[in-house]
């Protein structure tokens, strides 16, 4: 102990070399198996995974319209998930953070937090539930949506909310109530104080929330199947291709397209602070 | 700013309607529980029990729940040893590629799930099967515990953060060895962030079904799988239903336990 005490070089890489080992190994490894068998493909014939390199798969992908289809409506659904949770989030947390009292706000939170235990299953099948023909809503508003794309969007930006709400809650709490004041006392009205003020904090709080959403929502195949209809998203291809297919290859290769999208997500945002506010 | 007070007024509803739009589902599958229809005819009319009493009696669900804690602790585990580890490595040490750390750390939950999921599933199947370890539980605590380090890592990199160096230093200045340090100064410092981690990444595996789902070995059923294999199936609907339910009712514990030992703002970190 005393001679890692005194070589903090040591001491570093002892407390890296177990966390770095399986964060490399299990996750960059496993990331890594996958990009390669991307570039392998199936005999059609016996089912046999042919194991040498072949851009088959992408070029699947890039030229045939349903793909392209595809990645588009997913792409479409993560970005108003993400919209619809900012539009509800930024008000909430408004409210919790600088409108109610300091008590009510521990409860706030408390009320924000619960439903993020429910599980992720409850809240999909209560969904299921409400939109049925003949279900809850249906008998009070005399109309149902019904099951597709519409109610995807719908049970993906209820279950993403409190991923939303809790990082700018946290970062609007940390705005202290005087620097509002200060703007209120130079004349600022509430519009421009949102601006100048608000708006700096709100940002970077926003981004970090938006990972969440619009990464859980480009990847999700199970709400779709419990309330999408015939909707399809990519998660629902790539999962059709490891399962009844049996294209672990075509699979890979389609797993690809929101990583580069998320890759992509997450360097845009990096700037604007984000990743520090998760 | 100074908010007029229909703005207040305005703001107050707003978060009244969110929080109803937030707890109406839950509570229909509460009243529903309790629907003597088996196919929830809405509104119910008669009133039952009798499907409570059957979802204790479902040995599947129970051997599920039983599957899910073992893999929640497992992941758990070894999320708390990693988490703490890389925490103490990014906050009291300056290095080259200590962003790239904190940003490795985050990836697994940034990706999507089923890429994570994905992943796992054809190394082991290209690489651990071939060394002979199959898939079951283990590759289930695995893949969780990927994820799971996140939550852990910032709860008690915000601890760290804010608590500083001053009384280690003053502990070892004493003459405390690093051992005694650790154990009387730094780790009760800590402690309720691990515990607030600790409690979010059992929450975080047990409410997993994505990551599971691929990295299961045959017969390794957790209950979001249970759930999920019984959601379609019309006889089972009541069942289902009643899980939910105590899954709902239960999600109260971990909250309050973490308000109470580690204070509001610990349990605001994902």
């Amino acid at each position: 102990m005393s001679f890692l005490h005194r070589h903090p070089r040591l001491r570093l890489a002892a407390l890296l070399s177990a966390p770095l080992l399986w964060l490399v190994v299990a996750y960059l490894g496993a990331l890594a198996v996958l990009l390669v068998s991307a570039f392998w493909t199936v005999n059609g014939f016996t089912g046999e995974m042919v194991r040498t390199f072949s851009l088959a798969n992408f070029r699947t992908i890039l030229t045939e319209e349903v793909y392209r289809n595809v990645t588009l409506r997913s792409l479409g659904v993560a970005a108003s998930v993400t919209a619809i949770c900012v539009l509800l989030a930024v008000p909430m947390a408004f409210f919790m953070a600088k409108v109610a009292r300091p008590r009510s706000r521990h409860w706030l939170v408390i009320a924000i937090l619960t439903p993020l235990w429910a599980s992720y299953l409850v809240k999909a099948y209560a969904w299921r539930v409400l939109l049925a023909n003949g279900g809850p809503i249906e008998s009070v508003f005399g109309a149902t949506p019904g099951y597709g794309l519409f109610a995807t969007i719908l049970v993906l930006s209820y279950m993403w909310l409190p991923y939303m709400i809790l990082p700018i809650y946290a970062g609007l709490e940390r705005l202290p109530d005087s620097l509002l004041e200060a703007s209120a006392d130079l004349g600022a009205r509430a519009g421009r104080t949102f601006r100048a003020v608000v708006l700096p904090i709100l940002i970077p709080s926003v981004f970090a929330g938006s990972i969440f959403t619009f990464s859980l929502s480009l990847g999700d195949y199970i709400a779709v199947q419990i309330v999408g209809g015939k909707t399809q998203l990519i998660g629902n291809l790539v999962y059709a291709n490891i399962g009844a297919a049996n294209n672990l290859p075509f699979a890979a290769a389609i797993a690809t397209v929101p990583v580069v999208i998320m890759v992509i997500y997450l360097v845009a945002v990096r700037r604007s602070g984000a990743l520090e506010e998760l | 700013m100074t908010l007029s007070a229909p703005a207040r007024w305005a703001l107050r509803l707003f978060m009244a309607i969110g929080l109803t739009f937030i707890y109406v589902p839950l509570m229909l599958v509460l009243v529903n529980s309790f629907n003597g229809d088996r196919t929830f005819a809405w509104p119910p009319h008669d009133w039952t029990t009798r499907w409570w009493s059957a979802a204790w009696e479902n040995d599947g669900a129970r051997q599920a729940l039983v599957t899910s804690v073992q893999a929640g602790l497992g992941a758990t585990a070894i999320a708390l040893v990693l988490g703490t580890m890389v925490a103490f490595a990014v906050q009291r040490f300056q290095f080259f590629g200590r962003d790239t750390v904190s940003l490795l750390i985050v990836l697994p939950i940034a990706l999507p799930g089923i890429v994570t999921g994905i992943a796992l599933d054809s190394a082991w199947r290209s690489v651990m099967g071939e060394l002979g370890i199959g898939k079951g539980l283990f590759s289930v605590v695995v893949g969780h515990a990927t994820f799971c380090v996140v939550t852990v890592y910032n709860n008690v990199l915000a601890r760290l953060r804010r608590t500083g160096t001053n009384l280690e230093d003053a502990s070892a200045d004493l003459g405390a060895s690093p051992l005694q340090t650790f154990r009387y100064v730094t780790f009760p410092l800590i402690r309720s962030a691990l515990l607030a981690g600790g409690l979010l990444a059992f929450a975080l595996s047990f409410d997993e079904i994505i990551v599971t789902t691929f990295t299961a070995g045959p017969g390794v059923t957790t209950l979001p799988i249970w759930i999920f294999n019984n959601l379609f199936r019309p006889n089972q609907a009541p069942v289902v239903n009643v899980v939910a339910a105590i899954l709902i009712v239960l999600s109260v514990l971990p909250v309050w336990l973490a308000q109470r030992l580690a204070g509001p703002e610990a349990a605001t970190r994902t």
